[in-house]
Order: structure tokens, then C-alpha cells, then sequence
């Protein structure tokens, strides 16, 4: 059934913290291991070792370089972006089949690959892009919040949690029931100022994320400026040095330099 | 959004089917019996024959074709399933009409009701079609009032082309389907070009800042994409063609539908004109609806570096 269920109290989610996510992708990559193995078909890779490599991945890190106001350096913040499990989400009510669904005694959102027709509208109506298409299987894939092993009673009680969290090196994912004020989670969400994304659209996310925690002072710092060649002889030496050591290598340095400060603008 | 071909085809080739289909209905309830059998069969024919594969289009792009049946079952919440529901059961009143209108069966009392109804389930069909692109709220260009007018005008003006078209096949060509085709190319231009003033002036109010909720440190920009090659997502919801293309394209279904009305009104004096009409209309429709995919911009373009949606 595609249309909502009542809302439920029990609402399990993930929260991410965006201030100790160092971006090393190790949820990325076990939670492809595990749900290529698991609950749905395996997550198809199309010429994994080809030029255009691409696959189905359920759970993507991005990178993004934000600019503070009265600062030279700018920060850089890995974001991880996985299906937020909302509590109205269109991606279900948009489903013709029932095969996207939301289940009512936990609000997980799962997609059934039995009865999925592959006709990819719910990932038009999802706004964070966390519905990805198996051309092989035909079928719609998405983040399962690891349905498979948080209730598995063939796994110990401490692995009973997402792959992604239970992978993350600094702890920057956790896993708990945002319904719950009392949770871990929640607490940690009223604590952290946690927020949703794209509050307007309307879907009410499930999943928070931790803003990046205000610099510290040292980073909060000028970067020390690089001492300026003054024009002596001993700078002629080690630029004539350098021309000839280095030879076409330099040019490549020189293209890399462009290409970033075309991102700083 | 990336325009897929089966699915510009289907829009546009059942759109018109159904237009034809609605016309033909009204045709039945003011004229009564078509006036022969092989001009009735014949529009039938190419109105459900043009629905047809559209429909059968449709299905190709799926993943599971053969699964199609169960989008029936969730017309509840769903507009995709909604049409699939109408366009199916718009098949009975048609059959039925076509049979008693073109004098296969003599019914002549049936024609109008029938008729009506066809006529009613044409347009409903098209409407819950407008319908899914117009409810996504992730797609500003489509979740648009003016989306499902423009349809519902495309389809009855490509529609009329086509009567107009077989009319003067078959030596039945008359004034008044000149002017009810010329009235519907004015109401469609009208529409499309206030759809398009309409997209064009509605503010892109969605930031990066407000995709990731960064804003409220920074200016925020892309730094690293999550991967090497481009995903399903990049691929289906980042397209988006070049401003400058879109305008010469924008002029181009314009140029089309204007010269569809000036070869139907030429069709006055040689009827067989009509086809050109039908044909040039039909080419407006395709362009249209590759522009409707190409112009629109999905809100996830955020997270992928797109600085306002
Ligand atoms: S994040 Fe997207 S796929 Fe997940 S529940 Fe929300 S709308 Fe649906
Ligand atoms: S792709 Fe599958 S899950 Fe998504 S809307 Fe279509 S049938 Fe439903
Ligand atoms: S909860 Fe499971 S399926 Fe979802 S992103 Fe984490 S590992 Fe992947």
C-alpha cells in the first residue's frame, strides 16, 4: 500500500555528525558490501573497472567547501546523504504498484523488489536523491536503514545496528529511534541544534544532521603567509634549479592550482 | 530532467489519440452517426490505434514490463496509477461508441451518450497524465498550475489537426472543424507562452545553503562530487539544456503551431492541406514535450552543485 500509515511512534532514524565525519567513505563502502549480499538483489556495478565505472550505491559522501563570513580559509565538510526515512514522503504516495511503502511500526521506507515495476517515479519525487535505479535488476534500490540486521536475532545484540554506523571510524553516525525524546539520539539531536534538510519541502526527514561545531582558535588563524622571493641570488639558483628538476611536472602543478581556485569563486 | 524518448512519445502520440477520441465523441453528439462507415472506422481506428502505442510505449520503459498490471492497484494515492486506471477504462465507452457511431452496430440513440462519455474519459485520461508531473513538488517547472491546461490544450488541438486531417481524406472536410482547430492553436500558444513567462519568472528560492543546511555557517560550494563517473541520479535529474537552446526551441513549437493554423486555414481552399496541419502540430507537440524534460530542474541538482533550484 502506498498510501501513508498513521503516523508511528516509534520513528527510526539516523543522525549524522557532520563535524567529525572525515569523509573516508567506510559507510559508503559497508553498506554496499552488506546490502549487496542481503534483503533486495545485489547492488549492480555497470563496468566497475571501465572508464565509466558506475554502480548503485545506497548511501553517497559529498564534499563541500563553505565559505565563513570574515574568514580567509574555508572549511571543508563531509556530507553523507542517505534515504532520511521521512515521515511524509512522496516517494511512497507517488508509487503506482505498493511496491515503495512505509512501514508502520517502525516509519523504515523500503521498496519491495518483487513487485517494483521499475517505472522510477519515486525517485523523481524524492528531493535528496536517495533513491537510485539497478538498470540490471530493474528495479528501484534505496537505503534500508539495514532492516536486515538491526531485528536479526542471528547477530550479536551489538551488531544489531546499520552497517554504515557500525563501520564509521570517528563515530559520526548513530543510529536510534528519533520518536523517543528520551533516546540517545534524540538527546544528542537537541543537544547538537540537529536540523532537516530541506525543511520546506515538506517531507519531514527522520534522519538529522549535527552541524560542524564553531573553529577553534588555531584554525581560526591566517595562514601563515609564505615567504616572497626577494630577487637574490641565492632565489635565481633555486628557481633555476627547480626549471630543471622539475621539467613538464611543473606545468601539471601549475593547471592543478587553476582548477582549485576556480572552485574558491 | 533527462527527456526519455518513450516517454515524449507516449505523451505525445496518446495525447493525441485521446483528443481525437474526446472530439470524436462530441462529434457523434451533435451529428449524430458518422456519415459512412469507412470514414467512422477509419478515425476509430487511428484515435485508438495512436493510444495504443502510446500506452505500449509507456511499458517499454520499464523495468519490469511485465509487472505493468500492478500499477493498477494504487490509484489511492498515486496519479501514475490513477491514469493507468482511466486510460484502461477508457478503452469500453470508445470501443463501444466507435461500434455504434461508425454503424457497425445500429444504435443510433447510443451515439450521444456514449459519446459523452468517451469524450469525458479522454480528457480525464490526459488530465491524471498532467497530473503526475504537476504534484511533484521537487520539479518547480512542473509543479505548476499551468501544466495540466497546456495538456489538456495539447492534446485537444493535435487532436483536432488529426480530424481535420482524415476528414479530408475522405472528401469530409468542413468549416467548422477549421475553426474549432484554429481556436484551439490560439488557446494552446496562449497557454504555453504564459506557462513559460510563468517558469521563467518564478523565483528559484532553493540555495545550496538550504540543500545541505550549511547556510547557517557559510557560503557553501561543491568541493568533491561522491564519485568518478556520473550515477542514475546525475544522469536522470541533471539534465538540463542550455538557456540559449531552450529559447531557439521555445520559438521553433511557436513557428510550428502558428503555421499549423495558416495550413489548416489553407485547407479551405485545398482540403488535402489538412495532413500538412496535422503533421506540423504533431512536430510542435514532440519539441514541446522534449522542452517540458529539458527545461525543468529537480531540486536534488542542489546537492550536485546547482547553486539555486
Ligand atoms: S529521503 Fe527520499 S527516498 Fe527517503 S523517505 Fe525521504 S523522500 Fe523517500
Ligand atoms: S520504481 Fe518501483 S518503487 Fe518506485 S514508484 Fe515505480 S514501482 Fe514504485
Ligand atoms: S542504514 Fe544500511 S542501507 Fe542505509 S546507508 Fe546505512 S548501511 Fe546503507
Amino acid at each position: 500500500m502506498t498510501s501513508l500509515p498513521p503516523p508511528s511512534a516509534k520513528k527510526l532514524g539516523l543522525v549524522i555528525d557532520l563535524d567529525t565525519c572525515v569523509g573516508c567513505q567506510a559507510c559508503v563502502t559497508s553498506c554496499k558490501e552488506w546490502n549487496t549480499q542481503g534483503y533486495s538483489e545485489p547492488l549492480t556495478d555497470t563496468t566497475p573497472y571501465g572508464a565509466d565505472a558506475s554502480g548503485v550505491w545506497l548511501n553517497r559522501v559529498h564534499g563541500y567547501e563553505v565559505k565563513e563570513q570574515g574568514q580567509d580559509q574555508s572549511r571543508i565538510v563531509h556530507f553523507p546523504r542517505s534515504c532520511l526515512h521521512c515521515e511524509t514522503p512522496a516517494c511512497v504516495t507517488v508509487c503506482p504498484t505498493g511496491a515503495s511503502y512505509k512501514r508502520a511500526e517502525d516509519g523504515i521506507v523500503l521498496v519491495n523488489p518483487e513487485t517494483c515495476i521499475g517505472c522510477k517515479l519515486c525517485s523523481w519525487a524524492c528531493p535528496y536523491g536517495a533513491r537510485e535505479y539497478d538498470v540490471s535488476h530493474g528495479v528501484m534500490k534505496k537505503c534500508t536503514l539495514c532492516v536486515d540486521r538491526i531485528y536479526n536475532e542471528n547477530l550479536e545484540v551489538e551488531d544489531r545496528q546499520p552497517a554504515c554506523v557500525k563501520a564509521c571510524p570517528t563515530g559520526a553516525r548513530h543510529f536510534g529511534d528519533l520518536g523517543d525524546a528520551d533516546s540517545k539520539v534524540s538527546q544528542l539531536v537537541a543537544e547538537r541544534g540537529g536540523y532537516d534538510l530541506l525543511p520546506e519541502m515538506g517531507y519531514k526527514p527522520v534522519n538529522k544532521y549535527l552541524p560542524p561545531r564553531a573553529r577553534r582558535d588555531a584554525t581560526n588563524q591566517k595562514a601563515e603567509a609564505l615567504p616572497k622571493p626577494d630577487g637574490s641570488a641565492f632565489d635565481r639558483l633555486f628557481v633555476w634549479a627547480d626549471k630543471l628538476l622539475s621539467g613538464k611536472q611543473a606545468t601539471v602543478r601549475a593547471s592543478d592550482l587553476d582548477h582549485s581556485s576556480k572552485l574558491e569563486g | 530532467m533527462h527527456p526519455a524518448y518513450s516517454v515524449i512519445l507516449f505523451t505525445t502520440s496518446s495525447g493525441a489519440g485521446y483528443g481525437l477520441l474526446a472530439l470524436l465523441g462530441l462529434v457523434g453528439v451533435n451529428h449524430g452517426q458518422a456519415s459512412s462507415l469507412w470514414f467512422g472506422v477509419t478515425a476509430m481506428l487511428v484515435a485508438l490505434g495512436l493510444v495504443t502505442i502510446g500506452l505500449l510505449s509507456s511499458t517499454f520503459h520499464l523495468g519490469h514490463p511485465e509487472r505493468a498490471w500492478r500499477a493498477f492497484s494504487q490509484w489511492r494515492s498515486s496519479w501514475l496509477s490513477r491514469e493507468g486506471v482511466a486510460a484502461v477504462a477508457t478503452y469500453v465507452p470508445a470501443l463501444l461508441f466507435g461500434l455504434v457511431w461508425s454503424g457497425l452496430i445500429e444504435a443510433p440513440s447510443w451515439v450521444a451518450p456514449l459519446g459523452i462519455f468517451t469524450a469525458v474519459m479522454a480528457m480525464v485520461t490526459v488530465c491524471c497524465t498532467a497530473k503526475i508531473y504537476s504534484t511533484l513538488t521537487t520539479i518547480r517547472a512542473w509543479n505548476n498550475r499551468l501544466t495540466v491546461p497546456v495538456y489538456a490544450a495539447f492534446s485537444l488541438a493535435t487532436g483536432a489537426l488529426m480530424l481535420a486531417a482524415i476528414s479530408s481524406l475522405f472528401g469530409r472536410f468542413q468549416l467548422f472543424q477549421v475553426i474549432i482547430g484554429v481556436m484551439l492553436l490560439v488557446i494552446l500558444i496562449a497557454l504555453k507562452l504564459a506557462y513559460w513567462r510563468a517558469i521563467d519568472t518564478n523565483p528559484r528560492n532553493h540555495t545550496m545553503e538550504d540543500a545541505t543546511g550549511l547556510g547557517r555557517i557559510g557560503r557553501v560550494s561543491q568541493w568533491e562530487v561522491p564519485h568518478t563517473s556520473e550515477n542514475y541520479i546525475q544522469k536522470e535529474m541533471g539534465y538540463v539544456v542550455a538557456r540559449r537552446h531552450a529559447a531557439k526551441l521555445r520559438r521553433l513549437v511557436i513557428l510550428l503551431l502558428l503555421l499549423a493554423a495558416l495550413a489548416l486555414l489553407a485547407a479551405i481552399l485545398a482540403p488535402a492541406i489538412a495532413i500538412l496541419a496535422a503533421l506540423l502540430a504533431a512536430a510542435a507537440g514532440v519539441f514541446e514535450r522534449w522542452l517540458f524534460f529539458a527545461e525543468a530542474q529537480h531540486v536534488v541538482t542542489l546537492f550536485y552543485g546547482a547553486k539555486a533550484a
